[in-house]
């Protein structure tokens, strides 16, 4: 037991606690942040895992990190440093590739190589894709409000929503709706006609959700990656030096700045609650701290069915929280390379210039819309993707920092491996897994096995039980559409309060959801600072 | 047609987009690749490696050396030691900038000026009377400079100096791979960073050598476009861009003094006689009429500006050069003259002339904008220079 008094306690020392803990720093509140890990970062760490070879381990790019958080904690004063990646290329199953440039003449150009006619149609999708993203980003600063409330906040949000949808215009209105409700197969199909190219766009629709490309509700996530262009100039994509772990370390800094306090080796067993209010919490280590404000930025099962007993909650919520889907469906692979791997697709040219140009940027491993859709098969019956889809990157070749001095690491993104592999996952099916990642790389780029010199696999269930992101999902639950906005995590209770007085929540289990994003910590954060001390409660919840 | 630096057959071959630009009569390269970010990234986070051939250089000496450029510039040239170079603007009679420029202490009676525009017939009525032999070696002298974290770390790979214990603003006499060169702990960027000077003859090895130890470092050439937005953030100036050259400017409001260029510091105060010294001591006694300043330019509000135009805010992909008026409370009170997207500080930024008493740190101003062809007032406040100023500058 320990006589400090904090006004907040913020569970878990992700980036979304850590954002969180330093806006409620910032509005004044004696702020303590706990952390089960020795190290900060949830699932943006960077470690070491062989010698003189830096991983960001989980989390890799730096996606859609709000702008307004960059700004209001001063991030670039704290460390805050994001190096362009720019381009993609994906290798093709006849030897050529298809590569998307910073440069959009040079882009169009290599598009016109496969189809003159989607090249021309690149341009004008992106301007729709422009409106599309123009259309949501309001959405992703805002509190969800309950659509099923008459509480006037509640209205009033609906009706502000409602104008500016309106303001969209008929068109644009049609095409949200539709990229809302399509599968990203069936989106792109009325756009492009290389297949290459589609495959490639649809692959981000995928990400992080099981769901295949010709899932229905696809498309939506295709957006998250529009948004980003939108902010472009604060290059809201992109690689932080040091790794995702360096994002931590700046937020983590910029909290302390506001006076918070961040303790690691510090588990939270137990959020303790006596009629219906938050106390505080017990520690792993039976040490109780006690805070009338305790913020949860766990996923939505640790916060409602781990750290709380189910009986302090109301049955519609616990079942939903149930209900909520997880699913995680991608694994990493981590490789250090004693040298640079040579895609043949880029090799065969004899450009080292276009080797190297290509090398620091990513390489999309979907050559066609079929390679996916069969890897997502293999997952719909439990098994990891015999070929899987990947997203791969050289961080060493954009930050030298990452490697030893003419050695990279390479980080290789997977998908599918589900979290519920038949038999369930072993070291043995582990390295399986880890053995065709390395096996549909090297058909591309066939000197990558000589150059592994350690190789790091991480299944679904390696996630969960590292990170703590139940069934290792790494959007803290998928991003579907019917787990997004006042839907995230439950049905009216998506404004990060709790049914239990001073309990809340943040992190990508609730809105807007997953990426280095920060946004949910900003929110919470701020409607804890606006409900006074005690916190709302249920109140105002229901409406 | 306009010449080509001695890195030109290097260089060349790497300018993907043909993105030249012109530099005192030379062409160098504006960016190698199509967009300069990645080239900027290498500054501010491993290596990068530009042409500074242009720069004109200067060989002056002879036992009078200290006293001609002490009499010419502002700085205390005859505290100056051996391996020390000094950054100094010079100024005419009225204490009106000419140009400003690098001293490098070379040996005993060796020094070497570097400048932006010719000055050997300033130097030379300078020079009337004295013991010393002024030489222009700007052709003869291949200039590169290596900019950003990792350079000291590449140097150490290629040359037998002790680079741990080269002070900011000295220099040594050394090899790289065994070409002679003279390393100064100097540049442009406001970052850790070296100049590499050698004879033109020997430059094309010394750009091989350094790309072959620094590749495995990200050792990246950058080109002008780079450079502007580093020295903007560096908070250094530009002559013809942030200040005009007393002998080039048509009418007096065209011409600045040390002081009015945030070169306070520059100025010596207990030198000797020097060309401008009685105007900028009654300039310093009274106050200046004008400042320069860093403007750091509301996100806020360029954001509402270009929302009523349903626009996300555009930002400039490389440094603008021109002017831009500000506003205080409805009246102008000065002038914008670069600016640029700060990627590393994630700010809009620029250099600005402002009149007196609007020099605080924090005075808040408007500076005009065009945002989708039409006029607008952005706020933003003024700021203090360097807008980033890292400890590895100095270290």
């Amino acid at each position: 037991m320990t006589n400090t008094r904090y006004d907040a306690i913020v569970i878990g020392g992700g980036h979304n606690g850590l954002v969180c803990a330093a806006y409620l720093a910032r509005a004044g509140r004696k702020t303590l942040v706990l952390e089960r890990r020795p190290l900060l970062g949830g699932a943006a760490v960077t470690e070491e895992i062989f010698p003189g070879f830096k991983f960001s381990v989980f989390s890799y790019v730096v996606s859609l990190l709000r702008p307004e958080i960059i700004r209001e904690l001063e991030l670039p004063r704290h460390g805050l440093q994001i190096l362009p990646l720019e381009s993609t290329v994906t290798p093709l199953d006849d030897g050529d590739y298809l590569a998307g440039w910073g440069d959009a003449d040079e882009t169009r150009r290599e598009l016109s190589r496969h189809s003159p006619r989607d090249a021309e149609a690149a341009v004008l999708f992106g301007h729709l894709m422009h409106h599309m993203a123009m259309a949501v980003k309001p959405i992703l600063g805002m509190v969800p409000p309950d659509p099923s409330s008459l509480a006037p906040s509640d209205l009033r949000s609906m009706l502000k929503l409602g104008r500016h949808m309106r303001g969209l215009g008929a068109e644009h209105f049609h095409a949200l709706f539709k990229l809302m409700t399509m599968s990203s197969a069936d989106y792109l199909d009325e756009w492009y006609e290389f297949d290459a190219l589609k495959a490639t766009k649809s692959a981000s629709g995928i990400i992080g959700t099981f769901l295949g490309p010709r899932s229905p509700g696809s498309a939506y996530v295709l957006l998250h990656h529009y948004m980003g262009e939108i902010d472009g100039a604060f290059r809201a994509w992109g690689f932080q030096r040091g790794g995702t772990g360096a994002i931590s370390e700046t937020i983590a800094s910029a909290a302390r700045a506001q006076g918070a306090e961040i303790r690691t080796d510090a588990g939270v067993a137990k959020v303790l609650v006596r009629d219906g209010i938050v106390r505080g919490v017990a520690l792993s280590n039976g040490d109780e701290i006690l805070a009338p404000i305790v913020v949860s930025s766990l996923d939505p099962r640790r916060t409602f069915l781990d750290l709380v007993d189910r009986h302090e909650l109301p049955d519609d919520l616990v079942s939903g929280v149930e209900r909520y889907k997880f699913r995680g469906s991608s694994g990493k692979v981590n490789l250090a390379l004693n040298g640079l791997p040579r895609f043949t697709c880029l090799e065969r040219l004899g450009d080292e210039a276009l080797t190297i140009r290509a090398a620091r940027g990513a390489f999309s491993i979907s050559p066609s819309m079929e390679y996916l859709e069969r890897a997502y098969d293999d997952a719909k019956y439990g098994e990891f993707s015999r070929n899987p889809y990947m997203d791969i990157v050289i961080p060493s070749m954009i930050d030298p920092g990452m490697a030893p001095p003419g050695k990279h690491v390479m980080s290789v993104f997977v998908q599918y491996a589900p979290y519920q592999l038949n038999g369930g996952w072993t070291d043995q099916k582990r390295e399986a897994f880890g053995d065709a990642v390395v096996n549909t790389i090297a058909r591309y780029a066939p000197n990558i096995k000589s150059l592994i010199a350690g190789r790091q696999v991480l299944t679904p269930a390696d996630i969960e039980r590292i990170t703590g992101l139940s069934e290792g999902n790494i959007f803290q639950g998928e991003l579907a559409l019917h787990q997004l906005f006042f839907l995230r995590p439950a049905a009216h209770w998506a404004k990060y309060r709790t049914p239990i007085g001073g309990y809340w929540q943040c992190g990508a289990g609730t809105h807007p959801g997953g990426g280095i994003m920060g946004a949910s910590g900003r929110l919470a954060a701020i409607e804890i600072a606006g409900s006074g001390k005690q916190g709302a409660g249920s109140e105002g919840a229901r409406g | 047609m306009l010449k080509s630096t001695p890195f030109h057959t290097r260089t060349a071959p790497l300018v993907r987009a043909q993105t030249w630009r012109r530099w005192a009569g030379h062409q160098v390269a504006s960016a190698y690749e199509p967009h300069p970010d990645r080239e900027y990234a290498a500054i501010r986070n491993a290596a990068a490696l530009i042409d500074v051939s242009p720069l004109y250089k200067y060989r002056i000496t002879g036992p009078d050396g200290v006293r001609l450029l002490d009499r010419m510039v502002t700085r205390n040239v005859q505290k100056c030691a051996v391996g020390q170079v000094l950054y100094t603007p010079w100024c005419d009679a009225h204490g009106k900038v000419i140009d400003d420029g690098t001293i490098s202490r070379l040996d005993d009676t060796t020094f070497r000026l570097t400048s932006a525009e010719p000055d050997l017939r300033w130097l030379s009525m300078n020079a009337v009377g004295m013991d010393v032999s002024i030489e222009d070696v700007s052709e003869r002298t291949a200039a590169l400079a290596l900019q950003g974290p990792l350079t000291r770390t590449i140097l150490q790979q290629v040359s037998p100096a002790d680079f741990a214990k080269l002070k900011y603003f000295r220099l040594v006499h050394t090899t790289i791979r065994d070409i002679p060169v003279t390393v100064s702990r100097t540049g442009y960027t406001g970052d850790l960073g070296y100049e590499l000077w050698v004879d033109a003859g020997r430059a094309v090895p010394l750009w091989d050598a350094m790309i072959d130890a620094g590749t495995p470092y990200g050792l990246t050439p950058a080109g002008i476009w780079a450079l502007d937005i580093a020295r903007i953030e560096a908070g250094l100036i530009m002559l013809d861009v942030d200040y005009y050259s007393a002998h080039h400017a048509l009418i007096a409001d065209q011409k600045s003094s040390p002081l009015e260029i945030n070169l306070a510091w520059t100025v010596s105060a207990d030198k000797g006689p020097y060309n401008g010294r009685r105007p900028i001591r009654a300039e310093a006694a009274r106050g200046s009429s004008w400042a320069f300043v860093g403007v750091d330019i509301d996100w806020t509000s360029l954001e509402r500006a270009y929302a009523e135009r349903h626009l996300p805010p555009q930002l400039p992909t490389i440094a603008w050069r021109g002017s831009a008026p500000l506003f205080r409370r409805g009246r102008q009170i000065g002038y914008a003259t670069s600016g640029c997207w700060s990627p590393l500080l994630k700010k809009y930024l620029a250099l600005a002339h402002v009149q007196s008493p609007h020099f605080a740190p924090g005075t808040s101003v408007e500076i005009e904008l065009t945002v989708e062809h039409r006029r607008k007032r952005i706020d933003g406040a003024v700021t203090k220079l360097p807008f980033f100023d890292p400890e590895r500058k100095r270290a």
